[in-house]
């Protein structure tokens, strides 16, 4: 992996004003994303993981600038160009202009509602291609069948509608339709929870085949831990619109430092009859991102907090190689870990 | 161990356009007393349509063809068991939520949205529990400092005496259309409120008083689950039947409300069947597991057992194609999708996507057979099992 930064995001800020009164007045903001700052480098998977509501998709999002952040930056450094690029600052005109768009591709949710069903797979594909350049209706179906091939599917299923496919095969057809127009980046947004799990192993590893052989980035945006660990280079753990910890994959798995990362990992139901398991369960939910608490954003639920906790907010700090956590005791987390699993009853293990 | 349900050859049809679809094939199910039992299987496998043809809750266009779910309420009382599918609906409506409830996937369409989540928890009392509360009314009434409207104490004594006889008594319906007697229920309806309170304050629901007179949409997710959990529990069930009880909820709240079940275990409920897609909870949860595929029970066994020594190829597939916590080189796949089961294939449903796919697949229907202690398994491959357990006869 190159050291070679593709995407860069700069204290990345989107609010969603809440309306009220008669006079539809602000009157409050969703802080989805309350500054963030990633660098994802070329050619690497960066998971992205939280639970609902802690502002994941809307990064995804905004990095493929289909809502403009509130403020902040998104430097992007394309493919043969000397200067970065601010996405966050450019008109979607400009965007367009710049020829960028087609650089920038996702692949959504939910395959069924992502694809228009009244177009044959044929067109949902090739409408990104049409875009971009101009090409002979022979060259264009060419190009079509040589995508679905890619994603392992083949010409018979040019002229049918996505209804007449499986869900894994239409997510097939999506992934056809990201890359069609050569991107440099592809935001993958949980691009397998719709799925079951044999289906959900078939399209984790297309994913994983198209990265080496397309040389695209991912950020691939989850709530599935074990699913993240097996696609991604580096993870990072978001909560109520803040990243808490950034790793590599294996660091973040074996030397956890947030507590939130370990409650996350140890709430993960394992397969894996005979592994030990110690288990922190978190109190209720995670609170409401109209009104997030004061200072860290995780003190009302962690089992950790000090009074320090409700008054200053941790900035993200390295603490060791590609391995950024924030956390007021970050550096005696590991042990706060080991006494806890040791003081709990066995009952609750 | 003596079974608390089990369904014989439950086979269940649905009639739509295209055909029909055989969504159960001659499917036996047992569950036994004091066990958490989990079915699991990919989307469309006939899971849930398995536990609500149990529940006679199938709807139209379904329609259940054949077989039997026997049904033996208690432990150690030597109850004949009771055949589901023979018994009248209004008896089922007796049953449903009283000796076994359910706890449906999506919080958001199993509460009712304009009515407060403690008076929908109130309901099943309502249903099942008048005699009792209209006995708790009377010993209130009788002590004097029972605040009553005055002049009306006797005839509301009358009336929930009758109600504690018979709840179903003609002249407590005729009573409910007089206007002034009408108000004798409001006291039964705040003695359900109560109760409906105590148990959502079990849940581990921090003031439960106040979360009670809250409508869904005030609720989050977790606390959703918890009500819709709060309903399922009201009336004390024998079995209880969580249909993706977890499914939709984020990691944290679905490790707190297993947690829950699994303590509930301990204390209220005697048996769990457990619904899911979820391999994961099952291994934390479950007892024992039913593996399904399109429409037939393939493979079940102790939890241990299946997860270290899975027999049905279907089972082994599946289990290769999660994740693991220490995944080395590429997930293994089941090549080709679930077949459409208005034409399921002949013979063992799976033979079309099995590895180990022989001639007799394609024609026989195998038979599901013991290949252990407590491990039974519908494939070809254990066949020599059978001929084996039959000769030690």
């Amino acid at each position: 992996m190159s050291e070679e930064i593709i995407l860069e995001l700069v204290d990345l800020k989107k609010h969603y004003p809440v309306l009220g009164g008669v006079l539809r007045r602000e009157v409050n903001t969703v802080k989805a994303l309350d500054g963030i700052s990633l660098a994802i480098q070329k050619g690497e998977c960066l998971g992205l993981v939280g639970e609902s509501g802690c502002g994941k998709t809307t990064t995804g999002k905004a990095i493929v600038r289909l809502h403009p952040p509130s403020s902040g930056h998104i430097f992007f450094h394309p493919k043969g160009q000397e200067n970065p690029v601010d996405i966050a600052a450019l008109s979607p005109r400009q965007l367009k202009g710049k020829n960028l768009r087609h650089k920038l591709q996702m692949v959504f949710q939910d395959p069924t509602t992502s694809m228009n069903p009244r177009m044959l797979v044929k067109n949902i594909v090739a409408e990104p291609i049409q875009e971009q350049e101009k090409l002979s209706p022979k060259e264009l179906e060419a190009r079509v069948v040589e995508l679905l091939t890619l994603v392992g599917l083949n010409r018979d299923h040019l002229f049918r509608y996505p209804h007449e496919f499986s869900g894994g095969q239409r997510q097939r057809i999506a992934v056809a339709r990201a890359i069609a127009t050569h991107p440099e980046v592809l935001v993958l947004d949980e691009p397998t929870s719709a799925l079951d799990v044999s289906v959900q192993a078939q399209i984790l590893n297309l994913l994983h085949r198209l990265r080496k052989k397309l040389n695209l980035t991912y950020l691939f945006v989850t709530h599935h831990l074990l699913v993240v660990k097996y696609i991604s280079d580096r993870i990072a753990v978001m909560y109520l619109g803040k990243v808490v910890e950034l790793a590599d994959t294996e660091t973040l798995f074996e030397q956890t430092l947030h507590p939130y990362t370990w409650a996350l990992l140890s709430g993960i139901p394992s397969t894996e009859i005979d592994a030990p398991k110690a288990r922190i369960l978190l109190e209720g939910d995670v609170p409401s991102p109209l009104d997030p608490p004061a200072g860290c954003r995780f003190h009302t639920r962690c089992p950790f907090a000090l009074d320090l906790c409700s008054e200053a907010e941790p900035p993200l700090l390295a603490t060791g190689e590609n391995h950024q956590v924030a956390c007021h005791r970050s550096h005696e987390t590991r042990s706060l870990f080991h006494s806890y699993t040791k003081e709990m009853p066995p009952a609750a293990r | 161990m003596t079974r608390i349900i089990e369904a014989v050859d439950l086979t269940t049809h649905f009639y739509t356009y295209e055909g029909v679809v055989k969504a159960l094939d001659k499917v036996c199910l047992r569950v036994d007393h004091g066990i958490t039992f989990g079915l699991v299987g990919e989307s469309g496998c006939g899971k849930s349509v398995t536990v609500r043809s149990m529940m006679r809750i199938i709807q139209e266009p379904g329609r259940i063809e054949g077989g039997k779910v026997f049904f033996t309420p208690k432990k150690g009382e030597s109850v004949q068991a009771v055949d589901l599918l023979s018994k009248s609906e209004a008896w089922m409506q007796g049953l449903r939520g009283n000796r076994i409830s359910m706890i449906f996937q999506e919080p958001n369409a199993a509460l009712n949205p304009i009515m407060r989540v403690g008076d929908q928890v109130a309901e099943s009392f309502l249903f099942h529990r008048k005699k009792s509360m209209s006995q708790k009314i009377l010993t209130d009434l009788g002590r004097a400092d029972t605040v009553v409207f005055p002049g009306t104490r006797r005839i509301q004594k009358a009336l929930y005496a009758l109600s504690a006889q018979t709840p179903k008594a003609r002249i407590l319906t005729l009573s409910r259309r007089i206007p002034l007697l009408r108000r004798w229920e409001t006291r039964m309806k705040k003695e359900a409120f109560r109760r409906a309170t105590e148990i959502i304050g079990r849940l581990g629901i921090a003031d439960p008083d106040a979360v009670a007179k809250n409508y869904p949409h005030n609720l989050s997710g977790g606390m959703k689950q918890r009500i819709v959990i709060a309903i399922a529990l009201a009336c004390k069930p024998d079995l209880l039947i969580a249909d993706e009880a977890t499914s939709n909820l984020d990691v944290t709240v679905q490790a707190q409300i297993l947690t829950l079940l699994k303590d509930l275990k301990k204390t209220e409920i005697s048996s769990i069947l457990m619904i899911t897609h979820d391999l994961g909870v099952v291994a934390e949860t479950c007892d024992r597991v039913g593996v399904m595929y399109a429409g037939t029970l393939c493979e079940e066994a102790d939890v241990k057992e299946l997860f270290t020594d899975p027999k049905h190829p279907y089972t082994i597939a599946l289990l290769a194609s999660v994740p693991q916590r220490h995944q080395e080189g590429e997930l293994k796949t089941i090549d080709g999708t679930v077949p459409n089961l208005v034409h399921p294939p002949s013979g063992c449903r799976f033979h079309p996507r099995c590895p180990h796919v022989m001639p007799k697949c394609r024609d026989e229907v195998p038979a599901f057979i013991p290949v252990g202690e407590n491990h039974k398994v519908a494939c070809h491959l254990y066949d020599v099992f059978e001929h084996q357990g039959k000769s030690d006869v």
